[in-house]
């Protein structure tokens, strides 16, 4: 298994490469994240997908920090290396205002279900990706479920017609 | 045309045209062989699949967002319900998640209940994909046999939890109560009767002809096409490629544990079939050597803050008391943070997102289900495939709707 040396090695070549790629590199609990700004977050992946072997995206999540933090929403990106077993989480922030980011389901099919869940549940939209819809809610759902400023119980009954 | 279909990706409303052969067959939600409320959107042109559409979603109950209202100690109840058939793995993801950011260290007792318990629930769980695997192909009778199977397992659990389906018996720092008396004996008998058992399913279907012709080279999907497409657990070491969490990043001391990860290199059904075949018999290697280890001891970890005292301390000692009251009526506070554990559940990877912001309630957990990622392959396996083989597949891939839709 690559340790937490051979993690942060690949955090400094992605530097080496491109200063501006990573923003913040934390190292806490035994695990290894870096901050992406939004514009890179394709070119990181595909990055640490090609020449770092990261080959399986194990998951894509989106978190909610609260309608009074800005930037409000990360999506962080869970990848695995089937080659070296190593697992790097890459974090990107994206604003109420603007969530937009790019989709990476081209580098890894995976992406796809997991991008369309969270469009679903937080309302960040991911561009250029191949069908996004609602995936677990109803499509005339109105809202995202588990944005902080959505009430536990929803708004009213919600009924199927 | 196939053209047409394909300039609306994945939309749920494919239009008949007049002048066209093909068909579309909405499959479930309430279908027997989808496992679930699963929903299949499949185009035909004959019986030949052209397209197919999975819709999710029925299942939905919002567990993500409810477990932002609980403590953390009373999320281990909402894992439970996700996969069903395998309670005890997500209990174990969601209280090491929660363990990784408290920091504590769990005793080896409690260490070894876990592998033991894990692997005992593997084995149920595979038996009921077996059984109904088999079932939706057509063979009725070896859902007998891994029914009455699973059934001893689940009374394990229950004597050592309380609970069958829902055991809730992994707790943050430890387990809920030490194995009753006797459990080894139970157990030890258990383990006794199982090879006896893997060979009567292995009779029943392994080298049926019938079996066979359905199963192989139905639902082919590549090793690097499987890695593309996010899938781990059986499905994936069904295409040959070698990989396990247990190995590739060990948990709760299952580097010290001697098996094997099985592998096979068709990447078809059958192969699916075969590596969970012979998982069923690694994951019994594995629970005889975790009751050869147990050894009395503490199953709880030292953390008076975070572990609710025993009884009889609660009776002697002032502090166990407070800690108890504290712990029950406010809970405790997670240091600030978020981590990702995943888990080699019977299913695949099984990774909890875990971020804390201080509080005694978590601020997000997410829940990557290897069902949920796993389904997502359907369309690629089952596509140029016929009706009747979209059932075999679905059976291979091993899904349990409560997970998907959460």
């Amino acid at each position: 298994m690559a340790d937490k040396t051979a993690l942060l090695g690949f955090v400094e070549n992605l530097k080496a490469k491109n200063a501006a790629w990573v923003e913040e590199v934390i190292d806490a609990f035994g695990e290894v994240s870096i901050v992406v700004p939004r514009e890179a977050i394709v070119d990181v992946c595909k990055t640490l997908r090609d020449e770092h072997q990261f080959d399986l995206l194990a998951d894509l999540c989106g978190a909610d920090r609260g309608p009074e933090e800005d930037p409000r929403f990360v999506v962080n990106y869970h990848l695995f290396s089937t080659k070296h077993y190593g697992r790097l989480r890459v974090k990107v922030r994206v604003s109420e205002d603007d969530a937009k980011i790019h989709t990476v389901s081209h580098l890894w099919r995976t992406a796809d279900w997991h991008e369309r869940e969270t469009y679903d549940l937080f309302g960040v939209v991911f561009e250029n990706h191949p069908d996004l819809r609602r995936i677990l809610l109803p499509s005339d759902f109105d809202g995202h479920a588990l944005r902080k400023d959505y009430p536990l119980r929803g708004y009213e009954p919600y009924s199927m017609n | 045309m196939a053209t047409a279909i394909d300039n609306i990706p994945g939309s749920v409303e494919l239009l008949d045209s007049p002048l066209d052969s093909q068909m579309t067959l909405s499959m479930g939600p309430q279908h027997p062989s989808t496992h679930g409320v699963l929903r299949l959107d499949l185009r035909l042109d004959g019986e030949l699949i052209v397209k197919a559409i999975p819709d999710i979603g029925y299942l939905h109950t919002g567990m993500e967002k409810l477990f932002e209202f609980k403590k953390y100690q009373q999320g281990i109840v909402i894992t439970d319900r996700m996969d069903y058939l395998n309670p005890l793995g997500n209990n174990l993801a969601y209280v090491m998640a929660a363990e990784k950011l408290l920091q504590i260290e769990i005793p080896e007792r409690a260490q070894i209940i876990r592998v033991l318990f894990c692997e005992l629930q593997r084995i149920a769980s595979h038996l009921v994909w077996l059984g109904t695997h088999a079932l939706d192909i057509g063979a009725m009778s070896p859902f007998f046999y891994c029914f009455r199977h699973r059934e001893k397992i689940l009374n394990l659990i229950e004597a050592a939890s309380g609970g069958r389906m829902t055991p809730s018996y992994f707790r943050i720092g430890g387990l809920m109560m030490d194995l009753p008396a006797g459990f080894e004996r139970r157990c030890s008998q258990f383990l006794e009767e199982f090879p006896e058992a893997m060979n009567t399913f292995e009779t029943l279907l392994t080298g049926n002809t019938l079996w066979q012709s359905r199963t192989e080279g139905i639902g082919v999907i590549s090793g690097e096409d499987a890695i593309n497409w996010g899938l781990t657990g059986p499905c994936l070491r069904g295409s040959g490629v070698n990989i396990d969490v247990r190995r590739a990043n060990p948990y709760s001391g299952y580097e010290t544990y001697d098996f094997e990860i099985p592998t096979e290199p068709n990447g078809d059904v059958w192969s699916r079939y075969k590596v969970r075949m012979r998982e069923m018999r690694e994951s019994y290697k594995i629970v005889r050597q975790a009751l050869d280890r147990l050894k009395p001891g503490p199953i709880k970890a030292d953390a008076p803050k975070v572990v609710l005292p025993d009884r009889d301390d609660m009776r002697k000692h002032m502090d166990s008391l407070i800690h108890h009251f504290l712990i029950v009526a406010e809970g405790f506070n997670v240091p600030a943070g978020e981590v990702y554990h995943p888990i080699e559940a019977s299913k695949g990877e099984l990774g909890v997102y875990m971020r804390s912001n201080g509080g005694p309630k978590p601020d997000r957990v997410h829940f990557r289900g290897p069902s949920f990622v796993n389904l997502q392959a359907l369309p690629v396996m089952s596509e140029g495939e016929m009706v009747a083989d979209v059932v075999a597949i679905i059976g291979s891939l091993d899904i349990v709707l409560g997970e998907i839709d959460r």
